[in-house]
């Protein structure tokens, strides 16, 4: 385990999907990233942990193009996409729930999942099914305006909204803030069935237990570098890592 | 009963100047809506609109307007004043605006000024040109007068007492479709619906893959030509039309907005309705030196008092 390792990839491993290099970032003087490297692959679960204002958020929407990286590459399926503008990187198959879920409180859930499919032109109602019969709560809630929902509900919502742009890489940070115990096993088991079904995912926790346990792969961020990687379980079984994240002495 | 058609002269034409205040005033609100800017030019483009509505009809020529050849030319001036303004709004936002995105809403307020300078001062040029209907252009400040294309004839009979004209059809065969096209705009379609989400979350709506730079552009054209609308029917409505024009309508609409809370379009709309019938009533029962005094006021109160408006909410919905 060590800095910027890629891990231990064999031969049959599957193919690369991002792979963020050396990324660097700031808002005015913060430097926010400073050199954050890491790789999905195609069908893995990985997750980034990291203390509060490591940059985790800021690494997520760095790649979604949102804010601009000032050093550094970011490559999906081959393609550089750091400095494409947002709705480009979307329309190329990679999507986010944001932190906070940002959904649309004044339009409805419907219409909040419709935004989700803004790029598309085709048949929505197959991808509606899907995400009602993944959540069912937001076809009972589908004329309810967004903001009106629990916000469990409203986390169920973005994900649904995210995945009506059928992306390839779905990138999700924090689902499980302010949720109650319950939902966020219901969104963690749901991140697992759709990873299933060959959905590839980029996911940002602090609950670092759960997010390593449903995990193939996890790096750690501190401070704007992604410091440590292995496996779930390498990383779950690791001194320093139970000490700083996973709140064990 | 004289006093009851003093009354509802006053409620006509002070329904009609509301419904032209309401096509400014949703300028204003729609661009409140999505960018957070209150942008001052907005009256001022309004202005320009008449302008080139005059020059229009000194350009297709001055003689008698009747009949068709008249309603011709209003609606090529409503055609070319709403998309010269469209045009110039969205011109605006690019080179005024745009640049300004991820600056403070101060910045961007100070470049919303200057560009309402800037415009005030091309009314001034454009009103010296050595034109007829700038009167050659001798006295470039001086209000101009605008061809009356619509006749004042009373529709309720000329023995009535309250005047009911074609000027008052105009208003409202054009701004009330105007405004169910807008509403179905908004609530219906793609773009609407864009445009809803940026106001509402502009990094969400980036991360479903709008464009907000264009749906930003979008707003600024239809509230551009809407404030063109506006530009030619007051001017038929009125009949004298001057640089400084922007500067009042504006204010009117902006208290309008302000008064229906900043950012609802039927709240736009109703706040326009209401200053028009301030305006009216207070003209009428009060002298017309006290009516800007009166708008003002209003603006003044509901800003201290109630900023989110009459019928806007009161706690502000940002997650
Ligand atoms: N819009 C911003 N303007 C200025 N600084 C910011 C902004 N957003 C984040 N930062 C700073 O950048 C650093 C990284 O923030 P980021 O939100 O990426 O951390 P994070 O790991 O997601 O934290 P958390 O666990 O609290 O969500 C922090 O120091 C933060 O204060
Ligand atoms: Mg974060």
């Amino acid at each position: 385990m060590s800095a910027g390792s890629t891990g231990s990839a064999s031969a049959s491993a599957p193919p690369v999907m991002l792979r963020v290099h050396g990324l660097a970032a700031r808002y005015g003087a913060i430097e926010a990233l400073r050199e954050v490297s890491l790789e999905v692959r195609v069908g893995e679960i990985v997750s980034l942990i990291g203390a509060n204002g490591a940059g985790k958020s800021t690494t997520l929407m760095t790649i979604s193009g949102i804010v601009r990286g000032t050093s550094g590459s970011v490559e999906f399926e081959g393609r550089r996409i750091d400095g494409e503008r947002a709705d480009r990187i979307v329309a190329g198959g990679l999507a986010q729930v944001p932190e906070g879920r940002r959904v649309f409180p004044r339009l409805t859930v419907r219409e909040n999942l419709e935004m989700g499919a803004y790029l598309r032109s085709d048949d929505l109602r197959p991808d509606l099914a899907r995400v009602h019969e993944l959540f069912p709560v937001l076809a009972e809630r589908a004329n309810q305006l967004a903001g009106t929902l629990s916000g469990g509900e409203q986390q169920m919502l973005a994900i649904g909204r995210a995945l009506m742009s059928r992306p390839r890489l779905l990138m999700m940070d924090e689902p499980s803030m302010g949720i109650a115990p319950l939902l966020v096993a219901r969104i963690f088991e749901a991140v697992q069935e759709l990873n299933r079904h060959g959905l590839t995912v980029l996911l940002v926790e602090q609950n670092a237990r759960a997010a390593l346990k449903l995990s193939h792969r996890a790096y750690v961020l501190e401070t704007g570098r992604t410091t440590f990687t292995g496996s779930g379980a390498e990383l779950l079984g690791d001194d320093r890592i139970r000490r700083a994240y996973l709140g064990e002495g | 009963m004289e006093w009851v058609d003093f009354f509802l002269q006053q409620l006509i034409t002070g329904l009609s100047n509301g419904m032209i205040i309401a096509l400014i005033a949703i300028g204003y609100t729609m661009v409140y809506g999505i960018i957070e800017l209150i942008n001052f030019a907005h009256g001022d483009l309004f202005m320009l609109g008449a302008f080139l509505a005059l020059t229009l009809l000194g350009m297709l020529g001055l003689g008698d307007w009747s009949g068709a050849s008249a309603w011709a030319a209003v609606v090529i001036m409503l055609i070319a004043s709403a998309g010269f303004c469209g045009a110039l709004n969205w011109g605006i936002d690019r080179l005024a605006y745009k640049p300004l995105r991820s600056a403070s809403k101060l910045s961007l307020l100070v470049s919303a000024i200057g560009a309402s300078f800037i415009l005030v001062n091309l009314g001034l040029f454009w009103g010296g040109l050595p034109m007829d209907v700038f009167a050659g252009g001798v006295a470039a400040a001086a209000p101009k007068d605008f061809p009356a294309l619509v006749p004042n004839t009373n529709l309720l009979g000329e023995e009535s007492l309250v005047q009911f004209t074609p000027k008052d059809v105009l208003v409202w065969v054009v701004t009330v479709p105007l405004m169910i096209g807008l509403t179905w705009i908004v609530t219906r379609t793609r773009l609407g619906k864009a445009m809803r989400a940026t106001a509402q979350n502009p990094v969400a709506a980036r991360l479903m893959g709008i464009d907000t730079d264009r749906v930003i552009g979008a707003t600024f054209l239809i509230g551009g030509a809407l404030g063109g609308f506006a530009s030619v029917i007051y001017s038929l409505y009125n009949n004298t039309i001057s640089f400084q024009m922007g500067y009042r309508a504006g204010m009117d609409a902006f208290t309008a907005a302000v008064l229906g809370g900043i950012g609802s379009m039927p709240g736009a709309v109703a706040g326009a309705l209401v200053i028009g019938l301030v305006r009216s009533m207070s003209d009428a029962y009060l002298e017309t030196r006290w009516t800007n005094t009166i708008v003002f006021g209003i603006l003044v109160l509901i800003l201290i008092f109630r900023p989110s408006g009459l019928l806007g909410s009161r706690v502000k919905e940002k997650v």
